[in-house]
């Protein structure tokens, strides 16, 4: 019986390195003769840049070198749009990115405006605050709605409006749908921005050897192979000049994967100029200004029903929040409107969006990327309909599923891989079941709950469901090499952010190769190591790499039968793989190591078959033809205490479907980590903007975090639909846990405070929020009566 | 501005010349090449910087490096003397080996914090609930984790300490 890798919940490669304090991560790299940056940082949201004077700061000892705008020449230039707008009707939109350093104008606090390179960071911030910039503010525009007002500043002057996009997509007839419905609700939903707040922040270290011209950045980025390629077009050098490594990665969850960040584009040439090493390590406050961040957009949303909870139709029109710049495209955007409609099978379908440029930094996708938007509207909808209707939450929700034989499902609209939005499997009723088991659905409900009531204790009770389209293209690719020593190498493209990739990619190679997963060494996100990939995003690591080193494993297998084949002079069939040796099956006398068989396979002498390569290794690809389709369901049970408006979580329960899984220890933490930025997002982050523009909680003691005690143990249970989609079956799970907290959490609390009778159609709620929203609520009631 | 400090870390004694503003962080970090300790805020709210002082968890964003002449520290580093590329699991320390059995970390920048603000813990609570643990542990951010896995790993470290103690005796 060989060992089976596959699926089971093997402890971290990686591990080891990382609790002893031996992981490289960027700040870590010490170069001989490094010099260290520092930025003058926009003091404004908006306006001109009058003059910058740099005189005081050019003469403190140990200042090297100070660069403005002005001084990068040709250099300076916007950055690339890193994904066209799909192919929509009608669609319109005006294109922004980003600048290395601001010249003419600043459009967001934080922008960079100057780049100081001293002897130690500690001179290099002195100088900074001997840089002097004469600005001329302009009105910041700040709020969502003011941005296309007739008297708005206008963000991009060459654009001549604050308009990013418009973007309309259907399905159906929804006017039809709608003068055909029983009922019709119509809300206003908020969801604000938030941030991303990795524990790492961003860091750069770039290093130009001028006698090798080869230039070497390491880089916390998601994407190093797609940082490599820019770069290298854009400071005139091969590919082959440039390495780009992403080493241990102290959390990304989207925003390390923008391109490029000005700091990016200018360390590199800076390297290059002085011919120094360079380091620049983000500060806690710069993250919350220089890093992008996600997820500020307004509603006005409708769902159309049959008296029996059937749902005709939906319509949804939004703002986006672009940010300063949108280098981004439309992806985030696009995500709110595909993820809208869920698990349900909804046949008209209406949804409008404008995105809009704001004075605010830039909006990339961060973990959700959208999606959370657009499954709160859809689930608030739901809970509403549900009320207005009479009909049980889970009921209601039942009875509009997809049926699991209408896969693969089309949804018509195009989604953020420009193909129109199918999803490849599922089964939905089950994992609803499920989680109505666990968290003992209708004892709390008949039983529990009005007896809690009758005590006095406000508890609610949350359910909901979603999707989550995962694992887009391109494509990754990998290398396997079995080596003489007997050990694994796996090189592939992506970076790696804490996903276990060092594991259970080497279970994907083990369970192929026999080899225990110690004994495999994945490298990732090092250039050098290998050349072609695109990056780590939409929960594709698994899913996309994963299956590109199941191809180059398999390839790896063949090649290790047909030479074992060849050496013992027996049918391939007859071998097998265990433990790191070949051998005749169940006959371990025959067995050869795979290190010798490797160094079998390289001879150093005499002939070898034609066409035949060396050693054990294999490269090979894998590009899915399009996303699939994971999904998911929820339940929660939060007591609230009416008096301080704390929010107590008793249970949180979640049954999810990713297809198949590799390490489910891995898979459940990646959850539970999700649930917990949910959570945050939904109840403790928020950030503050004043009217200018102003970010007035830039620092963890103001912007709060989930802690240890206040984030519940999620209990869990998985249901599995593989994917048809790719040869493992495997669906994304990096954001599954993130993505349905907010309404979950809202419908919770909306429940235990039922007595108030208020609506929860904003995120983020904090304490203060729910007591201003029950306030409100009893005013109105008090007019209404 | 500098001064020479006279400073023990992990059993080393150094001698170092420092500016009297260097944080103590960065002494350790950039001076020393104690890169294990991690910089998260430089504010003292994250925890990631976490290090012993005489002991005591302190953490290191919040000193000058001039303030700890005398003193004995301990870092991440120093939980494991010996380690090398032989080193097995079976030679990490027993909160270290919990937290890998236990999936306590994720990208692992958070972790050094951990360790260190558990090592005194544990030593003073070798028994703790997990309401104890909680709050210990409350001053960490972790953002990768959502804290179960660190939870799970405490409470196992706690098991595997006092087996330790037993044996020693
Ligand atoms: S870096 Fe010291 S507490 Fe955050
Ligand atoms: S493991 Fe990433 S911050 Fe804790």
């Amino acid at each position: 019986m060989t060992t089976r890798y596959f699926g089971k919940p093997i402890r971290r490669n990686e591990d080891p390195r990382l609790l002893t304090g031996q992981a490289l991560f960027t700040d870590d790299v010490e170069l001989p003769g490094m010099l260290h940056a520092a930025f003058v940082r926009s003091d404004y949201a908006h306006a001109w840049l009058r003059g910058i004077d740099t005189s005081l700061a050019r003469d403190l000892p140990g200042v090297v070198a100070i660069y403005t705008a002005a001084d990068l020449g040709d250099y300076w230039q916007p950055g690339p749009l890193l994904v066209n707008p799909p192919p929509i009707k009608d669609l319109v939109f005006n294109t922004a990115t980003q600048v290395p350093l601001a010249r003419d104008k600043v459009r967001h606090a934080g922008e960079p405006i100057a780049i100081v390179v001293a002897e130690s960071r500690y001179i290099a911030e002195d100088a900074v605050d001997l840089i002097f910039v004469d600005y001329d503010p302009l009105p910041a525009i700040v709020h969502l709605a003011d941005a296309l007002k007739p008297d708005a500043s206008i963000i991009h002057d060459d654009l001549g409006t604050n308009l990013n996009a418009h973007v309309i997509q259907e399905k159906g007839n929804y006017a039809a749908a709608a003068a055909q419905a029983d009922l019709v609700i119509k809300r206003h939903f908020d969801y604000d921005r938030g941030t991303a707040a990795a524990m790492e922040n961003r860091g750069i270290v770039a290093t130009w050897d001028a006698k090798s011209e080869q230039l070497t950045m390491w880089d916390t980025t998601q994407a190093p192979i797609s940082i490599r390629n820019g770069l290298a077009g854009m400071l005139g050098l091969s590919e082959r000049q440039v390495r780009v490594i992403a080493p241990f990665i102290g959390g990304g969850f989207g925003p390390k994967i923008m391109m490029f960040y000005p700091e990016e584009v200018l360390l590199s040439w800076i390297t290059m100029r002085l011919n120094r090493p360079v380091k620049w390590i983000e500060d806690r406050r710069e993250n919350f200004f220089a890093t992008t961040q996600e997820r500020g957009q307004v509603h006005e949303a409708e769902i159309a029903l049959t008296r029996d909870g059937k749902v005709l139709g939906v319509k949804d029109v939004f703002l986006h929040d672009a940010g300063a710049y949108a280098p981004y495209g439309l992806t985030v955007p696009i995500n709110s409107q595909c993820t809208l409609l869920g698990q349900y099978d909804v046949a008209n379908y209406y949804t409008e969006f404008t995105s809009v440029f704001t004075n605010k930094p830039i909006v990339t996708p961060y973990r959700g990327a959208g999606r959370q938007h657009g499954v709160f509207v859809m689930e608030r909808l739901l809970d509403f309909a549900a009320r207005e209707l009479g009909i049980d939450r889970a009921e209601i929700r039942r009875r509009n599923f997809i049926p699991p034989d209408a896969f693969p499902y089309s949804n018509d609209i195009i989604f953020q891989d420009f193909a129109p939005l199918v999803y490849d499997s599922g089964n939905y009723e089950p994992a609803l079941d499920r989680v109505l088991e666990m968290i003992d659905y209708k004892h709390f409900i008949e039983v529990e709950q009005p007896r809690l009531r009758a005590e006095g204790k406000h508890v609610g009770l949350g359910l909901v469901t979603y999707v989550e389209g995962t694992g887009i293209g391109p494509y990754e690719g990998a290398k396997v090499t079995v080596e003489a020593s007997g050990r694994v190498s796996v090189a592939t493209g992506i970076g790696t952010q804490g996903q276990g990739h060092f594991t259970s990619f080497a279970q994907v190679v083990a369970e192929q190769l026999g080899v225990p997963v110690e004994n495999i060494r994945l490298v990732t996100g090092d250039t050098s190591e290998f050349y072609w990939g695109a990056g780590t995003f939409a929960s594709r690591g698994a899913v996309v790499a994963g299956n590109a080193i199941h191809a180059a494993a398999v390839a790896v297998r063949r090649k290790i039968l047909d030479k074992a084949s060849e050496e013992l002079e027996v049918d391939p069939e007859d071998l097998e793989l265990v433990d790191g040796v070949v051998q005749v099956k169940g006959v371990p006398a025959s067995a050869i190591p795979l290190g010798e068989l490797a160094r079998r396979a390289n001879p150093m002498r005499g002939a070898v078959k034609p066409g035949s390569e060396p050693g054990l290794e294999a490269t090979d690809y894998f590009g899915p033809e399009r996303g699939a389709t994971a999904s998911g369901v929820h339940a929660m049970i939060v007591e609230v205490d009416p008096e301080t408006m704390m929010v107590q979580i008793k249970r949180h329960v979640v049954v999810h479907d990713c297809g198949t899984v590799i390490n489910p220890m891995i898979l459940e933490g990646q959850i539970q980590g999700g649930v917990a930025q949910g959570l945050g997002n939904a109840f403790y982050e928020q950030l503050h903007w004043d009217d200018n523009g102003q970010l007035l909680n830039a620092s963890f003691m103001d912007f709060l975090l989930p802690t240890a005690d206040t984030v519940p143990h999620v209990e869990m249970d998985h249901v599995v639909t593989p994917s048809p989609l790719n040869p493992l079956g495997i669906k994304g799970a990096g954001e599954a846990g993130a993505i349905p907290v907010a309404p979950l959490f809202a419908q919770a609390v909306e429940d235990a405070l039922i007595d108030f009778d208020v609506e929860l159609n904003e995120i983020p709620l904090s304490p203060n929020r729910l007591f201003e929203l029950v306030a409100e609520a009893r005013g109105l009631h008090g007019s209404e009566s | 501005m500098t001064h020479t400090i006279n400073v023990t870390v992990n059993g080393t004694a150094y001698q170092r010349t420092v500016e009297a503003r260097l944080l103590l962080s960065d002494f350790l970090r950039h001076d020393l090449g104690l890169t294990g300790t991690h910089v998260g805020c430089e504010q003292g709210s994250c925890g990631a910087c976490t290090i012993l002082l005489d002991g005591e968890a302190v953490r290191s964003c919040l000193l000058f490096a001039v303030q700890v002449d005398g003193h004995e520290l301990t870092t991440v580093e120093g939980l494991t003397p010996d380690w090398d590329m032989a080193s097995t699991h079976e030679d990490l320390h027993p909160i270290q080996i919990a937290f890998r059995e236990k999936h306590g970390l994720q990208c692992g920048f958070c972790t050094p914090g951990f360790l260190m603000t558990l090592v005194p813990f544990l030593a003073e609570n070798p028994d703790p609930t997990e309401h104890e643990i909680r709050q210990a542990i409350s001053g960490n951010l972790c953002r990768c984790t959502g804290y179960v896995g660190i939870v799970e790993a405490v409470k196992l470290a706690a098991e595997l300490l006092r087996e330790d103690d037993k044996v020693t005796g």
